[in-house]
């Protein structure tokens, strides 16, 4: 039974080796391409490698050759040429997709223990550590 | 030498990383039991279209833009590709709901004319208009993270429903009350 | 036969672990005597490493030969590959990388038993019970839910394939030394239970701790240091770390037995943080169970996941519910009886360290909590990301400050120290940081503060490091010193590769012709021709790039676009061109339809030392290990030589211990 059942999870795993599903169109023109500006360019650049390509596993949208992923690289270079600040295209970019989109979390109801945990972290140590040092050392100790 | 030896206290910190040991378990026993939704649904749902223009994908069927959804009736947007192997699982369930008397718009990402012919010549044209998206800009508009996605837009034009991957049989009827409820505006 | 063979062999490690846990357990419990079944204890232990890596070396063999009668080479091989990815690539798969898992720990076990005879015979045992108890899990879970040697009724023609991204030279080694590192920490893991067990926590058992350790934290740092280069050549986009969820987990079993490591040493030198080296003991290797739960269960999305099934997921979570919550309960039930050893100034070696400590596990904390943070927001049926610009500043927060204690603190004196004494030394880091913090700014506008204050930081900890050498007579000073010098100077080279990295690279992204040339940085790329090549199981296009740095003479560059077919799939083999002060990173991509090619191209400017550093780090890791089993040798030797002494003169019965 188990060895059936086996040949077929193989037999299914042979099946599901990706049936070409590629686009033949050219990448977009602004996916392969950089800004004419390097000011322009480093501030897509930065804005993109905080942007998660949705069709891959976990991977920006400037590490990755999904069609996609280049297509979202050329509506942010778009976007910056345009003179739109990197900030509020993440946010139209927020409005589309939900946070998931952006790798930087944002201050939220949900988010907010992200942000307060080096404080409760600190606050730890020094309450934990508090008694472990002595201000002075009896004379002769040792 | 004893003078300075800590004595112990302090019994509820001992206890703390396994209390965190708790919460990890608990965490992830959820998310074990109830796998996470690998769906990206779409934000857009319940906000208006955004502006857009597609030119026509096929010969036989005229483009289509944002203005073509606020003429009062309820209709599908369908965001496909001939390259997109569940698109064609879905074709024979997309007829059956344009047969119901829906109209469907298609949205072809990243096609070639010639692709997008032979695909509705083997799989069947459900669709009323059929715009080219070469470079996602639709699909980024609208918040679709992949092909196929079915959006249900209201006769203004607002989003009501997004269906994620292929329409199977069982999601017929769901998409059909979709469209009932979208009849009524918000 | 040999799958039968290698699977009976993994049923007879296991029934050893039984029988090892159940007769250290009758010695510590049912009052055996431990002459009567603690006998049996070690040899038990001893045998079942020999007979897992023979288990081990079967499924390999299985893989060179291709044996497609196999589930598991049918699923992940096939015969066209090139040997050493046949080889390697037993390890590439679920299966197959738990028997690596299982071997390694059973390796450990026998090792252990073997050559650990310092520690009170009683506590050995409840390490070895410890050690068979955590065994069995793993055993339980390669035979009842990850069988390796599972044969097909028929067999197939021909194998599935392994991953093209895994066919690589980076497979032979970076699973083994990671999974080498990540298990030895069971060893630390079944000591500490041990001496929660028997209650003997005290600096004998720091020092019996120490070396398994630090074995394991080297394999850690070359296996993560490895795995990063990895997928920086391999991916193609020039990243070397994105704190994707696989990434942290292997990142947090480091940063866990880096301060279980100098916990251990303030607890051998001073007697002190007893209760929190058990801890640190029990933490570390549960982040490696941790890190493994992660990565396998598909409980997250990563780019470097591998087997991913939520049934198997449940079983190791089973098991960390049975270790971490059971060796985390026992740590609550009997910590507080435990002192904690000796206080200490604010000013001292020991203060140095515990702030180690504290900044390490506040990392840890952080990396685990932005790693788990989507679980817990999913639960709230809201989709979040947290990466890099979450990691990078929360991080920061910690790791900067604990630089500059790892500046200051090697030069200070254990139980009490001013900083008057130190001030004078560390004035030329101290500039040099301010300095190059001014010029930084000056120079270069643009940089962000944090490559600005990693810079800086790099500099100042890479003197500061060296300065526990001042004075010193380089030949007598101790191999653990070199090791612990080397250690941070690696660090500190390594900040800097990160620093320089993220603060001056330069990218191109062109379509360009044949004959084109291209600038980027200091370099000028010309693109000569594309010529198709034939590897043994992919066919590929492949640019021939001439690159001049600074007009010098042209090195030539062969980055590939590859085709895989078995399985299809295509990857971007990148070339790279070394120098001393950077790499040029180079990348081909497809044909345009106006037949220009895309190419991407990195100039990044010490970039190898991000490695390189943490090669460093691996190396005084060694040394100081060499130097303590150099020591306990001496010590072992001397012990004998006493003994003897005693035996020769029964009468001089009050010979004088060695000297610590």
């Amino acid at each position: 039974m188990t060895r059936a059942l086996a040949l077929l999870a193989l037999i299914a795993a042979m099946l599901a080796v990706p049936v070409a599903a590629q686009d033949q169109l050219p990448p977009a023109p602004y996916a392969y391409r950089q800004l004419e500006d390097p000011a322009q360019e480093q501030k897509a650049q930065d804005l993109m490698e905080t942007l998660r390509c949705l069709k891959c596993q976990s991977q920006s949208i400037a590490d990755s050759d999904a069609s996609m992923a280049g297509d979202m690289r050329n509506q942010v270079r778009l976007r910056i040429k345009a003179g739109e600040e990197p900030e509020a295209i993440r946010a139209w970019l927020v409005e589309r997709y939900g946070e998931y989109v952006s790798y930087k979390p944002e201050l939220t109801t949900l988010t907010w223990p992200l942000f307060a945990a080096p404080l409760v972290l600190l606050l730890l140590a020094l309450l934990l550590l508090r008694k472990r040092f002595i201000r002075r050392l009896p004379e002769g100790e040792e | 030498m004893s003078g300075t030896e800590k004595k112990p206290g302090k019994r509820w910190a001992i206890w703390l990383p396994l209390v965190l040991f708790g919460v990890f378990f608990v965490l992830v026993m959820n998310g074990l039991v109830r796998p996470a939704n690998r769906d990206i649904e779409s934000a857009m749902v319940g906000k208006m279209l955004p502006e857009f223009t597609l030119p026509a994908g096929v010969d036989e069927r005229p483009g289509l833009a944002t203005d073509d959804f606020r003429q009062g009736e309820v209709r599908l947007l369908n965001v496909f590709a001939s390259w997109c192997v569940p698109c064609a699982a879905e074709a024979p369930q997309l007829d059956e709901l344009a047969r119901a008397g829906v109209p469907i718009d298609g949205v072809a990402i990243r096609d070639r004319t010639q692709d997008i012919a032979r695909f509705l010549a083997r799989y069947g044209n459900p669709f009323a208009t059929i715009g080219k998206d070469d470079i996602s800009e639709v699909q980024l508009g609208i918040g679709s993270s992949g092909v196929p996605e079915t959006f249900v837009i209201d006769g203004t034009g607002t989003i009501r429903y997004q269906h994620i991957g292929p329409i199977m049989e069982r999601d017929v009827q769901i998409i059909l009350s979709e469209v009932k409820k979208a009849q009524t505006p918000l | 036969m040999i799958a039968e063979a290698g699977l009976a062999l993994l049923w007879f490690a296991a029934a050893l672990a039984l029988l090892q846990l159940f007769a250290s357990v009758m010695t510590l419990v049912g009052g055996q005597s431990e002459a009567e079944m603690g006998g049996v204890v070690r040899p038990a232990a001893i045998m079942q490493g020999p007979l897992v890596a023979l288990s081990f070396l079967m499924l390999m063999w299985l893989f060179i030969r291709t044996d497609l009668s196999v589930l598991l080479v049918a699923s992940n091989s096939h015969s066209a590959k090139p040997f050493i990815f046949k080889l390697a690539g037993t390890w590439g798969n679920h299966e197959g990388s738990m028997l690596l898992w299982v071997t390694v720990m059973a390796m450990s076990g026998s090792l252990v038993a073997l050559v650990e005879r310092r520690l009170p015979e009683r506590t050995m045992i409840a390490t070895l019970a410890a050690q068979a108890f955590v065994s069995l899990g793993f055993y339980a879970f390669l035979l009842f839910s990850s069988n390796p040697f599972e044969r097909l009724a028929t067999p197939v023609p021909e194998g599935n394939g392994l991953n093209p991204l895994l066919q690589d030279i980076g497979l032979a080694f970076h699973p083994p030394t990671l999974y080498i590192g990540y298990v030895g920490l069971s060893v630390a893991f079944s000591f500490a239970v041990g001496a929660l067990l028997t209650r003997e926590v005290g600096p004998a058992f720091a020092r019996a701790m120490r070396p398994w350790v630090l074995g394991s934290w080297i394999f850690l740092t070359i296996g993560i240091t490895a795995g990063s280069y990895w997928a920086y050549y391999e991916l193609g986009w020039g990243g070397w770390w994105f704190w994707d969820p696989v990434e942290n987990a292997s990142l947090m079993p480091w940063l866990a037995a880096t301060a279980l490591l100098h916990s251990a040493s303030v607890l051998a030198s001073r007697d002190a943080l007893r209760t929190w080296t058990i801890m640190l003991g029990v933490v570390a290797f549960s982040m490696s169970m941790v890190g493994t739960f992660l990565v396998r269960s598909g409980i997250l999305t990563s780019v470097h996941a591998f087997a991913v099934d939520p049934e198997r997921g449940s079983f190791i979570l089973a098991l960390l519910a049975i270790y971490i919550g059971g060796a985390l309960a026992l740590f609550g039930a009997r910590a507080s009886t435990v002192n904690e050893g000796k206080q200490f100034s604010l000013v001292s070696r020991e203060a140095g360290l515990v702030f180690n400590n504290v900044a390490l596990s506040a990392i840890l904390g952080i990396v685990l909590l932005g790693t788990l943070y989507p679980l817990l927001t999913e639960a709230f049926d809201t989709k979040v990301s947290v990466g890099p610009p979450y990691f990078n500043p929360v991080g920061a927060i910690f790791a900067l400050p604990m630089i500059v204690v790892m500046a200051i603190g090697p030069l200070l004196r254990w139980r009490r120290d001013s900083f008057d004494r130190i001030a004078k030394v560390l004035i030329l880091p101290a500039v040099l940081t301010a300095g190059v913090i001014v010029g930084a700014v000056v120079l270069a506008p643009g940089i962000g503060l944090l490559p600005l204050l990693g810079l800086a930081l790099s500099i100042g900890l890479g003197i500061a490091s060296l300065l526990p050498l001042l004075g010193r007579n380089l030949l007598r000073t101790p191999l653990a010193t070199w090791g612990m010098v080397l250690g941070h100077f690696g660090l500190a080279v390594a900040l800097f590769g990160m620093a320089s990295e993220s603060a001056f690279s330069t990218e191109r992204l062109v379509a360009a012709e044949i004959g084109d040339t291209v600038e980027v940085g200091p370099w000028s790329i010309e693109l000569v021709g594309i010529d198709p090549v034939a590897g043994p199981n992919w066919t590929a296009l492949e640019a021939n790039i001439n690159a001049r740095y600074e007009g010098g003479d042209p090195i030539s560059l062969h980055p590939q676009s590859r085709n895989f077919t078995q399985p299809p799939m295509t990857t971007s083999e990148s070339a790279l061109s070394t120098r001393w002060n950077g790499q040029l990173y180079a990348v081909v991509g497809e044909e345009g339809l106006d037949g220009r090619w895309q190419l991407r191209l990195w100039w990044k400017p010490f970039v190898p030392l991000i490695w390189i550093g943490g090669l460093i780090v691996a190396l005084g890791g060694a040394l100081a290990l060499l130097g303590r089993l150099l020591g306990d040798m001496r010590k072992a030797h001397q012990v004998r030589r006493i003994a003897q002494r005693r035996e020769d003169n029964p009468l001089h019965g009050a010979a004088p211990e060695p000297a610590e």
